[in-house]
């Protein structure tokens, strides 16, 4: 059992590492997939909207951990 | 159809990303080698090595059953994780909040707990279990991003093409100096491969969304291109965070 837990943990921790990057990403593609009517129109304005959103959720997540100076593994 | 603005960054990503595993892995297999003998080491450095084939044999084509556009969705969201947990990790080392990886101080001290974990017999379960450990443990990232980057594109090919290719450089530069490749610029490697893998997430989940890429299919070093600039801002501001702090600390 503790095997497959540590299985586990070692998959999981290839995509997670900051809790708080993981679920802005997250919201965003759903943000993204929830908005796709409004956008579907002019898809280019999707393409740049996905970009957009995860570059600036990545800036973010930086300069709070810099800010915090602790939140790093 | 696979044409060059596809298959190029396919190759460049797995091959860079590969590199930053093997040189990791490296590390721990010549400090078994060094200190229980290199038998255990290469015995479970190939355990994992077959492993590892066989992974890529399985979930490789496997993949291809899947519907196109959930596969590019699922996939793209895998890819933009695991690169974005890269590429933040390589600009905050970037911007002096984190230390960078040390391959000589890992080595040192993997060759010191291998000494601790006492003699060496005939058969070395602990020399083969922690050489098999590490090249596992790196060897699956690498099998994610070759499965990943090569399946959702139809790319299998020049993504595994890499990955082989910067095995066997690791491996022979390796086995020639006997060292860790301490010299190997690591951060940099993992900033240029955290691009590339969240510019391969960024599009795949555009492509399973049904978004229009600029230029199709080139608009992906066009989104290579956005995240440099983007990162490149971001340790320019994460440099300027830390010294305006040291000031404030020191005054």
């Amino acid at each position: 059992m503790s095997r497959i837990k540590t299985i586990g943990s070692e998959i999981l921790g290839l995509f997670v590492e900051d809790a708080r990057l993981t679920v802005g990403l997250a919201v965003w593609i759903v943000v993204i997939a929830a908005t796709r009517p409004w956008w579907q129109g002019a898809p280019h304005i999707g393409a740049i909207a996905l970009f957009a959103g995860f570059a600036a959720i990545l800036c973010e997540n930086v300069f709070r951990a810099a800010r915090n100076g602790n939140a790093i593994r | 159809m696979i044409d060059i603005a596809h298959s190029g960054p396919v190759l460049a990503a797995s091959f860079l990303a590969s590199l930053v595993e093997c040189v990791e892995a490296l590390t721990v297999v010549l400090a078994v080698g060094a200190v229980r003998g290199w038998q255990p080491a290469l015995t479970g450095a190939g355990m994992a090595g077959v492993l590892l084939a066989l992974l890529v044999a399985i979930f490789g084509p496997g993949l291809s059953l899947i519907p196109l556009a959930l596969l590019q969705t699922a996939i793209g969201i895998l890819l933009l994780l695991f690169g974005m947990r890269w590429l933040r990790k390589a600009v905050l080392r970037a911007g002096g909040v984190i230390a960078l990886r040390d391959e000589a101080a890992n080595y040192s001290s993997e060759v010191a707990s291998l000494r601790a974990a006492g003699g060496v017999g005939r058969w070395d379960p602990i020399g083969i279990a922690t050489s098999f450990k590490a090249v596992t443990l790196e060897g699956v990232e690498v099998v994610f991003i070759v499965i990943a980057v090569g399946a959702a594109g139809g790319a299998l090919l020049p993504a595994t093409a890499g990955a082989v290719a910067a095995a066997i450089l690791v491996t022979a530069i390796g086995f020639v100096l006997h060292r860790p490749l301490a010299q190997v610029p690591e951060n940099a490697l993992k900033f240029a491969v955290g691009i590339m893998l969240s510019s391969f997430g960024t599009f795949w989940i555009g492509e399973g969304y049904g978004v229009a890429w600029p230029g199709g299919d080139w608009s992906l070093p066009g989104l290579v291109a956005g995240y440099l600039i983007a990162a490149a801002i971001a340790v320019g501001a994460v440099r300027h965070i830390r010294r305006r702090d040291m000031l404030a600390a020191a005054s």
